[in-house]
């Protein structure tokens, strides 16, 4: 028996409740905070139970909670939600962002309209995730471009237009080959079965294409999930936009946005365009292998922490986008996992870079030195998420990273090679970052400054936690993940073999 | 078994956690106590499983705690494998950790960072059992690289020191590269065989074909030549000197820096697949025992020297798994642990009576100031050297023979190591205990004084063991040695020729004259002198300028490239292009104005429009 889908709409229209709430009592000072957190506190229990009860066997499909009401049968609309195995950690993830970003990066200019945006931005992310008909999924997917874009240019910093502009107009652009390859794909459905409109995953991942035809989808989504993930040469809009956005909106783009790339390129390009595969899979893996080296490089040579994690991750997403498109099942277990646990890696960076930018208000890497003298316990913070950030066994990003490359090399082993020396590109860049940041002797300016308080250390502890867990026992997490990935690749063999 | 062998494990993790959660409150000697004792507790849990083992028919125990990866067909538990390789690494890895941990308590007295360093220590022996007891190499690849970061964090212990900071990071970074290999050989394993246990693989070695085999050892070489510190890969562990002397005993010459020899024995059931593959490793072991024997000689500090000589005898280790003399290479690697340990502790005790002086200039005469470091010392050097009847002597003679049986040009090098052995550790106690005072100046005239007992006892008991240790495997001893112990977990190797046993006598003869030679030569040149610039090239304390060339072929034009690669191909190529496109639509070039007019809004307000202009075309198309 299947899971009831109103908890699936609870967590959508959770957060929507939660801005009428706290748009009711933002005259009080301070309220509209206690607010946002109570509503993000109910979303990630709500998102908590939910993973708890989802039962990966439940359907051959790992579908569970999934329902389907249809609002315009002519318009093709409908209310069609749906948890697998592929989109579970990401509505975990969707969640503790919230959580994490309100509560770690508190910003008391116009507070009510921040958490308001945020929680618009949540209900958003989680339709994406959440959506299992296309129309609906693009629909919540250009939905997140707006919040972003006032959290940039309302909250951010001195070059807060440029940024939200360019990334704007920049994954705006993207998103336009994708709306026009989904009404593709929905009128030639129509066209073959003489029927209703219907933007159903399940209806369109049986419409018969032709070889070119695939081709050309998978460029029109690869497209706009290529800018969105970002990969490279896609990315320039991101380390800007991260650098200006304030803390709360480079979390929640970079750590969850961001992931709607890669989300969409598994769920969406792969699954639908299978045919597609064998022409493009050289193409994406270098690409995702070039990323992978290319922002190592630029992470080297950035001058702010933010740009550094900006290119961190354009070579993460990388890692995530290589197990993504290998076609192996450990690789792609892997690439699922690295899409939460790089999520929350990169939360705590940008928590902690948040701390440092509070004390110092830069965070340049020049004019900071020899921090860890000051401010031992955010020393030992920020090296735990190094460490996990540069694949440390035992921490959460190395299981992630092991299993791409190592399914990776089971199928395509020179790219498996060149992306093993991102290892290294990861240890170099983070641990000169560190030695600038944190080694050395203080000047005055970085003598004084206070270690992290109690309040920012509990706001860590999830982050370090979840670190630590996953990295030791990661089982439960792939457990509910794998039956998916197996549904996935029998559904991609299967296009193969039956053209 | 399996309690006794959790408790090896776990007892220096209980040690860092219990320091970790209470230690600010506690004194010192409380928290130096618990992290020792701790260890304590993990070397009497290896006697006890030895003693299990020797006693059992099936010396190849798995105990299982949990699946810690599944995912797909790959299964990686969370496992050890006591066997006799194992259990021999345990003794001598918890036995030193716990004389170096006692040493410690005196020596770090009175830092800044006294707790943060004994738990950085708990956690290195920790993930070093796990390096040594994994029974699968995604296992020991976890000990791998927590012993790197314990290394990484230990190094860089005197953080706000530039030279440490930077050591610290260059050790990481190396040996990063070097486990790109490691990882390379895991993939090919796997892809191979499809897992990753020991056991199995070992067992399946017929799915490797010859060229996968050499890749594979070839890979694994890569990664040894990272952690164990050998060419291409070895100029890390000089710089790593820098951190506290008692790390460098422990972690950089005693146990870290061997865990590439004891991963190559591991495979030694795959590298018997590979002829061309071992041979490359002798060659590799052979050129570094030499290289940094020749460097060892002209360096001015004591614990440079120290670590050259470490390079160089590791290079001795790999020689011998490369001619699969496998029992021999762990032979010296615990006769080295014993007499190297020693050597850096009592060095350690130098240069603490001396104020923190290292330089070798600024020592001699202190034989009369130390009176037991001294005759520790004295063992020390002499089991180094190579001079019978202490272990460093049975130990490379071991190597010497094994090696002379396999390749005669390899043994040439390898003497030819063995006198330069002799010759700069002579140099060393020579410029350290003899001759001259020329330390009143670093000492503001006082006479050094010995250290507390707490740093002596180590330095006695390592004393005797250097002394003994050449008994756990005498030649003439047979059935009851520590050959015939690991013998069962190697992988056969062709034997080289075999050896009468009046050449073995020669061989040994040999040996003790090379020693000699080198000893000689030594106190004949550093009687009376300390510095020589005949005898002390500049080239040689260069290290062959090696640091310089991967600076001037690597290091330089990679940062040089990332520099150009962001001002022009990240900002000009893709950004320019990217804005050029922009730039190209009409509404861009108003974009501003526009968004002062709430660009946004009339977007959101366009989208909904669109939107619903695509619905009623779609509705007009189709009807009701």
């Amino acid at each position: 028996m299947m899971h009831s889908s109103w908890w699936l709409s609870a967590l959508l229209l959770v957060p929507l409740f939660g801005i009428a709430l706290v748009l009711l009592v933002r005259r009080r000072p301070g309220a509209s905070y206690v607010a946002g957190i109570g509503v993000a506190t109910v979303e990630m229990v709500l998102s908590i139970i939910v993973a708890w009860m989802y039962n990966p066997n439940i359907s051959r499909t790992g579908i569970d909670f999934a329902t389907r009401h249809v609002i315009s049968a002519p318009l093709g609309l409908a209310y069609d939600v749906s948890l697998d195995g592929i989109s579970l950690l990401m509505m975990l993830l969707t969640s503790l962002t919230l959580l994490l970003a309100l509560i770690g990066a508190r910003d008391k200019r116009r507070e009510p309209a921040l958490i308001s945006w945020l929680l618009v931005l949540t209900t958003a992310s989680m339709g994406s995730f959440l959506a299992h008909d296309l129309l609906l999924f693009f629909l919540f997917f250009e939905l997140t471009l707006v919040p972003s874009y006032f959290l940039i240019s309302q909250w951010g910093g001195a070059e807060r237009i440029r940024a939200a502009m360019k990334f704007f107009v920049y994954t705006f652009v993207g998103s336009v080959p994708l709306l026009i390859g989904i009404l593709f794909l929905g009128f030639k459905n129509q066209h073959y079965v003489r029927g209703a409109l219907d933007f159903s995953y399940t209806t369109l991942s049986s419409v018969s294409l032709t070889h070119t035809a695939s081709v050309v989808l998978f460029c029109a989504f690869g497209f706009a999930f290529a800018v969105k993930a970002p990969i490279w040469p896609f990315h320039t809009w991101s380390p800007i936009t991260y650098a200006e956005a304030p803390t709360a909106g480079s979390i929640e783009m970079s750590a969850l946005l961001a992931k709607l790339g890669s989300y969409g390129l598994v769920r969406f390009a792969i699954g639908l365009f299978p045919l597609a595969l064998n022409d493009m899979r050289p193409i994406v893996l270098t690409l995702a292998v070039i990323g992978i080296l290319y922002g190592s490089a630029m992470a080297c040579v950035a001058a702010d922490l933010k740009r550094v994690i900006a290119y961190s991750s354009v070579a993460q997403m990388g890692f995530i986008i290589l197990g993504a498109i290998s076609g192996s099942k450990i690789a792609m277990i892997g690439a699922v996992l690295l899409m939460f646990n790089h999520g929350v890696i990169t939360i705590g960076f940008f928590l902690l870079v948040g701390f440092i930018e509070k004390r110092r208000q830069v965070n340049t890497i020049k004019d900071l030195r020899g921090l860890q003298s000051s401010a031992p316990v955010m020393a030992a913070l920020f090296t735990v998420v190094l460490l996990a950030s540069i694949g440390l066994p035992g921490l959460s990003g190395f299981i992630s990273e092991y299993l791409i490359l190592l399914g990776t090399f089971a199928t395509h082993a020179w790219w498996a090679v060149f992306g093993a020396l991102g290892v290294v590109g990861a240890a170099l860049y983070w641990l000169w970052v560190y030695q600038r940041v944190f080694h050395g002797q203080a000047d005055s300016k970085n003598r004084e400054i206070e270690d992290v308080n109690s309040k920012e250390r509990w706001v860590l502890v999830p982050v370090v936690a979840l670190i630590l867990v996953l990295g030791v026992f990661p089982r439960p997490a792939i457990d509910k993940i794998s039956p998916s990935i197996t549904n996935l690749i029998v559904h991609v063999s299967q296009a193969g073999a039956s053209k | 078994m399996a309690h006794f062998a959790l408790l090896i494990l776990i007892a220096p993790l209980i040690g860092f956690l219990f320091n970790a959660v209470n230690g600010s409150q506690m004194k010192e000697k409380a928290i130096g106590g618990v992290a020792t004792a701790a260890i304590v507790v993990s070397f009497i849990s290896t006697v006890v499983c030895f003693f299990q083992l020797l006693g059992d028919s099936n010396r190849e125990v798995t105990v299982n705690f949990f699946t810690w990866i599944h995912a797909g067909t790959l299964t990686v538990p969370a496992a050890v494998l006591v066997d006799p390789l194992s259990i021999t690494m345990c003794l001598f890895v918890t036995g030193i950790s716990a004389l170096i941990h006692l040493y410690s308590i005196s020596y770090m007295h009175g830092e800044k960072d006294f707790r943060k360093f004994f738990l950085y220590l708990n956690l290195f022996v920790f993930s070093m059992l796990v390096l040594v007891l994994a029974n699968n190499l995604v296992m020991t690849f976890v000990g791998w690289e927590g012993v790197g970061v314990c290394s990484y964090w230990l190094v860089s212990f005197y953080f706000d020191r530039d030279a440490a900071a930077s050591a610290g990071k260059k050790a990481f970074v190396y040996n990063r590269v070097g486990d790109v290999g490691l990882l390379v050989a895991m993939f090919l394993i796997f892809s191979h065989s499809g897992t990753l246990t020991y056991l199995t693989i070992f067992s399946s070695t017929g799915s490797f074909s010859p060229t996968v085999a050499t890749l594979i050892v070839l890979s694994l070489l890569l990664g040894a030549t990272g952690k164990s510190a050998q060419i291409p890969l070895f100029n890390w562990l000089p710089d790593a000197m820098e951190g506290p002397t008692p790390v460098s005993a422990l972690i950089h010459a005693a146990t870290m820096v061997t865990a590439g020899v004891f991963l190559l024995v591991r495979m030694s059931p795959v590298l018997a697949l590979s002829p061309s593959g071992r041979t490359t490793i002798a060659v590799v072991g052979a050129l570094t025992a030499f290289v940094a024997a020749t460097v060892a000689t002209s360096q001015r500090d004591i614990k440079k020297v120290l670590a050259f000589s470490t390079v160089s005898q590791i290079g001795f280790m790999v020689l011998a798994v490369g001619v699969g003399a496998y029992s021999a290479a762990i032979f010296l690697m615990i006769a080295h642990a014993f007499f190297k340990a020693l050597l850096f502790l009592g060095s350690g005790s130098v240069i603490h009576s001396l104020h923190g002086e290292q330089d070798l200039r600024k020592m001699g005469a202190l034989a009369k100031y130390l009176p037991l470091t001294f005759p520790t010392f004295l063992i020390g050097w002499l089991a180094i050297s190579g001079i019978p009847p202490f272990a460093g002597f049975w130990a490379k003679g071991d190597v010497l023979t094994n090696v002379y049986a396999h390749n005669r040009l390899l043994w040439i090098f390898a003497l030819a190591t063995a006198v330069l052995t002799a010759y700069y550790m002579s140099r060393l106690f020579v410029l350290t205990f003899r001759g001259a005072e020329r330390f009143r100046e670093v000492t503001n005239g006082e006479d050094p004084h010995e250290s507390s007992w707490m740093m002596t006892v180590p330095l006695v008991v390592l004393a005797v063991l250097a002394v003994l240790g050449g008994g756990i495997d005498l030649p003439w001893v047979h059935n009851h040695s520590l050959a015939s112990f690991l013998e069962p977990t190697f992988g056969a190797v062709p034997a080289g020729a075999s050896l009468s046993v009046a050449t073995q006598w020669g061989l040994s003869i040999v040996d003790i004259a090379a020693a000699i030679l080198g000893l000689m030569v030594a106190f004949s040149i550093w009687r009376d002198k300390h510095e020589s610039s005949t005898f002390e090239k500049n080239f040689l304390e260069q290290v062959w300028h090696w640091d310089g060339f991967y600076d001037a072929t690597i290091g330089r034009p990679l940062t040089a490239s990332a520099r150009v690669g962001y001002a022009v191909v990240e900002e000009k190529l893709i950004d320019g292009a990217v804005e050029g496109v922009g730039a190209l639509a009409p509404r861009m070039a108003s974009q501003f104005k526009l968004l002062q007019t709430g660009f946004v809004r009339q977007y959101a307000l366009a989208m909904v429009l669109g939107i619903a202009l695509i619905m009623i075309y779609l509705v007009a198309r189709i009807g009701f």
